[in-house]
């Protein structure tokens, strides 16, 4: 019965009627009655879901559209399917928009493997070492998450244009080898503090040094949050549009958002349906990496509150 | 903190090789302090050189930029012209002198103080419905999370350009009630409101965090509330509420960050200016332009403080007043 409370708190007015010793057909009436409701919050449900995904499917069905017919026809289902659009905005910008996908690519790449190299390296050390101030460090640590990017930026663009970095993608990467997206050091520290420290006890009495826990116990073990890690880095920096805008001036180096700017100051408010067709192809990898990684993404949001 | 600089970079070699040859720091073969004490100074030491990266990263990335932007913040720094230290000048300028950062200041807060509540009530009414064993609700919870991810985007914002102009998608719905609605984002008295509307869209994400704070109530509140004879609105007010208090103080928190920090939507869907009439000139989008258009980075590193202190006073506030409303239960 306790089960049956857990999976289904619905039917706990349905119990109550047991419990007030109604007859059967009493009992069919009020499941009916739920059943029926039950079908109401489905179709609000449905509804409000099409809603809120609308825009997005119209942009997606516009970008097959003819030019001409974009705004007159607001529907979904395009009467002549056409991929002028998509060709025309592959090749409207300086170079192909496969050259800033590239751009895109490096970067995210980058970025994903710097946070989970250097993010779990600094995780071991806050959840698993004793070292002199480790209270303060954390503080420190969890202080640069509420830190906005804003403040930095400045000094940042000087450091960066005094090596020479500007319009190349160390200032994109390199920091990332370097653990400032703290978020992921907070992340993974949550997440080893909850496996068993036997392993590690265990592998020290065996004269395995802490490397060598690192890697083939903790590592092996973090796999989620190394998931949840990889599979946000990859959505934020994919999406990443202030600090490519800045690092990245030469149109040569420029990545997918900000050539999708570029696209949209160029154009004015013509050709939407190549840049829709273009947007469309902006979002497509970030949609794969959702349908493939939703469990973790679940998982990290509801843990560490990630946007 | 120079004892922590310094020690990484000369000690490593050594530790490596300690590491990789397996001493086993575990087997204490005496009872002598001083071997303990070895072994916490050799732990201290590797813990040292697993942060070395993150160390490297505060001092550098962060921590130097943080201190030369305040410092800037008393200059007018500028990236080619000459450039010198003027006190608080930047700072009084800002309230006194410059309409646009007033502009800038004023329609960030309306964006952050409309758009954070409503967001955060569709959150909650959405988790709510969801958690009443919904069946599918993995597949609502992802229909209505992919919007949190695809909203910080260029395209998303594009999007948006075209759903509210003239003869965007919008005006199309309204259309089909007879409306003939305007350029809703070229008219400066609704541009913000388009952006808000944005915001309020991306609620799945504290919608994820409002359920996972669901699930952790135990089902026997409600089945001891309703052999008490609570209604479902009793139950709501006395358990559900209370009790999930602390998440959405949470949630309040993170979202009024991120709200004041807003920059690609407004950015792109005003076509870089704030246009039109500024009325959607952002803070972030003017700290933008006076560092990186105009180059006046003193100017810019000034805002930044002041967005830093903003956002350092509104947590605190959030904080002292959630000890009025936030409800822990296991105090």
């Amino acid at each position: 019965m306790t089960s049956n409370h857990d999976t289904d708190r619905g039917g706990l007015k349905v119990k109550d009627a047991d419990r007030a010793g109604l007859n059967d057909t009493a009992m069919a009436r009020v499941m009916l009655w739920f059943r029926g409701r039950r079908v109401f919050t489905h179709i609000g449900l449905i509804l409000f879901g099409l809603v809120m995904l609308y825009p997005l499917l119209w942009m997606i069905s516009s970008s097959l559209k003819p030019e001409d017919v974009i705004f007159r026809e607001q529907g979904l289902i395009p009467t002549s399917i056409t991929f002028d659009n998509f060709i025309a905005g592959w090749n409207a910008l300086r170079h192909p928009f496969s050259h800033y996908l590239f751009n895109s690519a490096i970067i995210t790449a980058g970025a994903v493997v710097g946070n989970l190299l250097a993010c779990s390296l600094a995780a071991y050390a806050f959840a698993r070492l004793e070292f002199p101030f480790k209270k303060f460090w954390f503080a420190v640590m969890l202080g640069t998450i509420m830190l906005p990017l804003h403040v930095v930026l400045v000094p940042q663009y000087i450091l960066f244009s005094e090596l020479g970095w500007i319009n190349t993608f160390y200032p994109l990467i390199v920091p990332k080898f370097l653990a400032t997206d703290a978020f992921f050091i907070f992340l993974m520290v949550q997440f080893i503090r909850t496996l068993p420290r036997d392993l590690d006890e265990a592998a020290l009495i065996d004269g395995a040094g802490h490397w060598r826990i690192f890697s083939r116990i903790i590592i092996p073990l973090s796999t989620p949050a190394l998931a949840t890690t990889a599979i946000f880095t990859f959505i934020w920096t994919w999406n990443d549009f202030l600090s490519q805008l800045i690092f990245l001036t030469n149109p040569d180096m420029h990545t997918v958002p900000v050539a999708l700017r570029t696209f949209l100051d160029s154009s004015g408010d013509s050709s939407w349906g190549p840049m829709f067709a273009m947007s469309v192809i902006a979002l497509g990898p970030i949609f794969g990496f959702f349908l493939a990684g939703q469990k973790y993404l679940v998982r990290g949001i509801a843990t560490s509150g990630l946007k | 903190m120079t004892d922590i600089q310094e020690r990484p970079p000369q000690a490593d070699p050594a530790a490596a090789q300690a590491s990789a040859a397996g001493t086993p720091p575990g087997v204490v073969t005496g009872h002598h302090t001083a071997q303990i004490k070895k072994r916490r100074r050799k732990e201290a030491l590797i813990a040292h050189l697993f942060l070395a990266p993150w160390f490297v990263g505060l001092i550098a990335i962060t921590s130097i930029p943080l201190l030369a932007s305040l410092y800037l913040s008393f200059t007018d720094y500028h990236l080619i012209r000459d450039w010198g230290w003027v006190g608080f000048d930047n700072y009084r300028v800002m309230f006194t002198e410059d309409p646009r950062f007033i502009k800038a200041l004023t329609n960030t807060s309306i964006y952050v103080l409309v758009s954070v509540p409503l967001q955060l009530t569709f959150a909650l009414a959405l988790a709510l419905v969801l958690d009443r064993g919904v069946r599918g609700l993995s597949i609502y919870r992802s229909v209505y999370y992919l919007p949190s991810l695809l909203g910080s985007s260029v395209a998303i914002a594009i999007l948006w350009r075209k759903v509210f102009g003239a003869d965007g998608l919008f005006n199309g719905f309204l259309g089909l009630f007879g409306y003939e609605g305007t350029s809703w984002v070229g008219d400066p008295s609704t541009a913000l409101g388009t952006l808000v509307v944005l915001n309020v869209w991306t609620f799945g994400s504290p919608m994820v965090i409002f359920l996972a704070g669901l699930r952790q109530i135990p089902p026997s509140y409600y089945e001891a509330a309703s052999i008490d004879g609570a209604g479902t609105m009793r139950q709501f007010f006395s358990i559900t509420l209370p009790l999930l208090t602390p998440i959405i103080f949470f949630n309040l928190v993170l979202q009024l960050i991120g709200a004041f920090q807003s920059f690609t939507q407004a950015y792109v869907v005003s076509g870089g200016n704030g246009s039109p009439a500024d009325s959607t000139l952002f803070y972030t989008m003017y700290v933008y332009q006076k560092g990186f258009n105009s180059f006046e980075m003193g100017y810019a590193s000034a805002m930044a403080w002041v967005l830093v202190l903003i956002i350092a006073v509104l947590t605190a506030v959030n904080f002292l007043m959630s000890k009025y409303w936030v409800f822990y239960s296991d105090k």
